[in-house]
């Protein structure tokens, strides 16, 4: 049997604020193998950044179990953190913000490296950083300049040089090419499958774009409001989305084949407040199916091997 | 041969800016002509034109540092070109009006949004504030918010609503263009379906004809009957959608269509386009393209002429000179 790389149980965020307790992340539980990829899918406020961030413990879980290689990050004290940090790493959505604007490329894929004392004297930091750009096909040439002489997609390499820097064995990557360009989307999206290939890295790849989590993950889960509503190998769940949650989302992508025209499913309204939720399931006020039955919580059940739904309607419409 | 029935007639549309960097050629030589009640997509990436040829129509081109040239520029028969500032005033928002991108930045945070909607509603309408206002009011119901929230304040509001509220004051005067400026880039895929579907209804309603630009090939798919492909200024592939998606012509087209996951095959490999786009100050000779382009030659230095495919179907591609070329592309009927 494949090893789990990283292990959650029942990972819970919430945030106090004046108007009460806000439910980020709510009772959330998955697991990932060892060179694999899970797509976390959902729309803003949905709660993947902060399930993506709380498992890295850069925001402070609430509850629950974050297990990495066997050891439960959320246990880990400051020292254990540091180097548990290096195996898992973070790969930012905007290359425009996240880089700093007064460092060199050098400077910048440096940084974690002698953050983390990975090397001492001044030439095996560059010379590792300059491997580091060969690895993400950055041009030798771009050793010292600004992030701002460059475009997004060879900042976004950057980010990703940076996040390589360590020899990490789990990266988060949180929208890593919404900000780009579609013919520069696909030279990043070609790039992470086959560091992954080359360097045998798990992934959890979040993301709004289904049609980009459909050619990168292994398994997908859908998340809604703080919670995951379906979650299942990623060709079971493109051809049998059983969620009303997913069969909207699913059919709202706008599709480039004009052979392949379709209904598609209006749900109606937004996504309701993650403010002191009620407990009924949380897609209730905007869900075409919903009765009196979906005024509770439903669990995430297994509904065929590996393909969980949280729903009470499950085979009646 | 009847007259075409023409709401946008732009010929030899160009623009450059002046800047301390050099000059920047931001449009080189455009032609674009809609026809009464179709829509046009505007495809292309960062940084290729599109906003500013939208611009241009409603000579809302800063002027310096842009410098805009064109041969012909009407909208309903009428001379854009020739306006006066208080002629053009008339104009935009009435007959042609534009949707921003983002909606959380075009709306103005200390006015309430029945008042934003009925401002253009009084300026052109010819009406007194009182009416405008109850029109504003069934201009928001008519794009899915309730009446009562006429007096509430654009912060009072999710991403999608402002955007229904933009778009309720672009269409308050019912305007025979519309420009949509990447509509739906700032909102998530089920609003997104929603705003989408929404400008659909409101279009067939009222007639309105419309530019879509934006970058996603999906959406145009969707909402229009025409595309023209925008690369470092120029239009490199204008057709139906037939045309354009099935019988594909220009190399950067298929390089778009290359770069998408593709629904149906999800182990293959993305075939991304080598390369970045030119910088603008300093365009590549003959087709700007070439650099990037996996069939380029020598013939593609040369200065690139447009030709026809069929009576809808334009290509600047110089490579179609050689006996036999075609794109990898298949072509479906």
């Amino acid at each position: 049997m494949a090893e789990n790389i990283l292990e959650v149980k029942n990972l819970t965020k919430h945030f106090a604020t004046k108007r009460g307790m806000l439910h980020a992340v709510d009772d959330i539980s998955f697991t990932i193998e060892r060179g694999k990829t899970l797509g976390l899918v959902g729309e803003s406020g949905c709660g993947k950044s902060t399930t993506g961030r709380t498992i890295l413990r850069l925001i402070e879980p609430t509850s629950g179990e974050i297990i990495f290689q066997g050891q439960d990050v959320n246990k880990m004290n400051k020292k254990g953190l540091r180097h548990v940090r290096k195996d898992m790493q973070l790969i930012f959505q905007d290359p425009y913000s996240s880089l700093d604007p007064r460092k060199t490329v050098n400077q910048l894929i440096s940084e974690p490296i002698i953050a983390n004392k990975l090397f001492k004297t001044k030439e095996e930091v560059e010379a590792r950083v300059a491997e580091l750009m060969g690895l993400v096909g950055l041009a030798p040439r771009l050793f010292n300049t600004y992030p701002h002489e460059l475009d997004g997609g060879r900042r976004q390499r950057i980010g990703i040089a940076r996040a390589l820097a360590t020899d990490p064995k789990f990266i988060i990557c949180d929208e890593p090419v919404s900000a780009l360009d579609v013919s520069i989307q696909a030279q990043i999206l070609n790039l992470l499958k086959e560091l992954q290939r080359d360097l045998g890295l798990s992934f959890i790849f979040i993301t709004h774009d289904l049609s980009v989590v459909n050619h990168f993950s292994d398994e997908i889960a859908v998340m809604y409001l703080g919670k995951i509503v379906e979650k299942a190998p990623t060709e079971e769940l493109f051809n049998n989305p059983m969620h009303p949650y997913t069969q909207a989302l699913l059919s709202a992508i706008p599709v480039s084949d004009l052979r392949a025209k379709k209904e598609r499913i209006i749900i109606k309204g937004e996504i309701t407040s993650p403010i002191n939720p009620p407990a009924e399931c949380r897609f209730f006020k905007r869900c075409n199916y919903a009765c009196d039955k979906c005024k509770s919580v439903p669990q995430l059940n297994e509904v065929k091997p590996g393909h969980f739904v949280a729903c009470h309607r499950l085979g009646e419409f | 041969m009847h007259e075409k029935d023409l709401v946008l007639d732009l010929q030899n549309l160009r623009i450059r800016f002046e800047t301390d960097d050099g000059t920047v050629y931001a449009v080189n030589g455009i032609d674009l002509q809609l026809e009464r009640g179709k829509a046009i997509g505007l495809v292309g990436e960062t940084g290729a034109g599109k906003t500013t040829t939208a611009l241009s129509m409603l000579r809302l081109v800063p002027t310096p540092p842009g410098i805009v040239e064109c041969d012909k520029l009407a909208l309903n028969g009428q001379d854009v070109l020739t306006m006066t500032d208080k002629e053009l005033e008339k104009i935009r928002g009435k007959d042609i009006s534009m949707i921003f991108q983002d909606p959380m930045t075009a709306l103005n945070p200390v006015f309430t949004v029945g008042d934003q909607i009925a401002e253009s509603i009084h300026l052109h309408e010819n009406c007194n504030m009182i009416e405008a206002q109850r029109r504003a009011i069934d201009m928001l119901e008519l794009v899915g918010i309730p009446g009562e929230r006429a007096g509430e304040y654009p912060h009072q509001f999710s991403g999608g609503m402002k955007q229904r509220v933009v778009i309720a004051i672009a269409l308050a005067c019912h305007p025979q263009l519309l420009i949509a400026d990447e509509p739906t880039t700032a909102l998530d895929v089920t609003i997104q379906a929603q705003v989408l579907d929404l400008m659909k209804n409101l279009r067939t309603k009222y007639q309105t004809s419309l530019i879509m630009i934006t970058h996603d090939l999906g959406i145009v798919a969707d909402t229009c009957d025409e595309v023209a492909v925008m690369y470092a200024g120029s239009i490199v592939e204008k057709g139906t959608l037939e045309d354009v998606f099935l019988r594909t012509k220009h190399p950067y087209t298929e390089g778009l269509f290359n770069s998408l996951p593709n629904i149906n095959d999800r182990k293959a490999m993305l075939t991304p386009i080598q390369g970045l786009m030119p910088d603008p100050t300093n365009l590549p000779e003959g087709c700007p393209f070439h650099p990037r382009c996996p069939y380029a030659g020598e013939d593609c230095r040369k200065p690139q002429t447009t030709r026809k495919f069929s009576d809808t179907h334009f290509v600047r591609c110089g490579a179609y000179d050689r006996p036999g070329f075609h794109i990898a592309r298949k072509e479906e009927y």
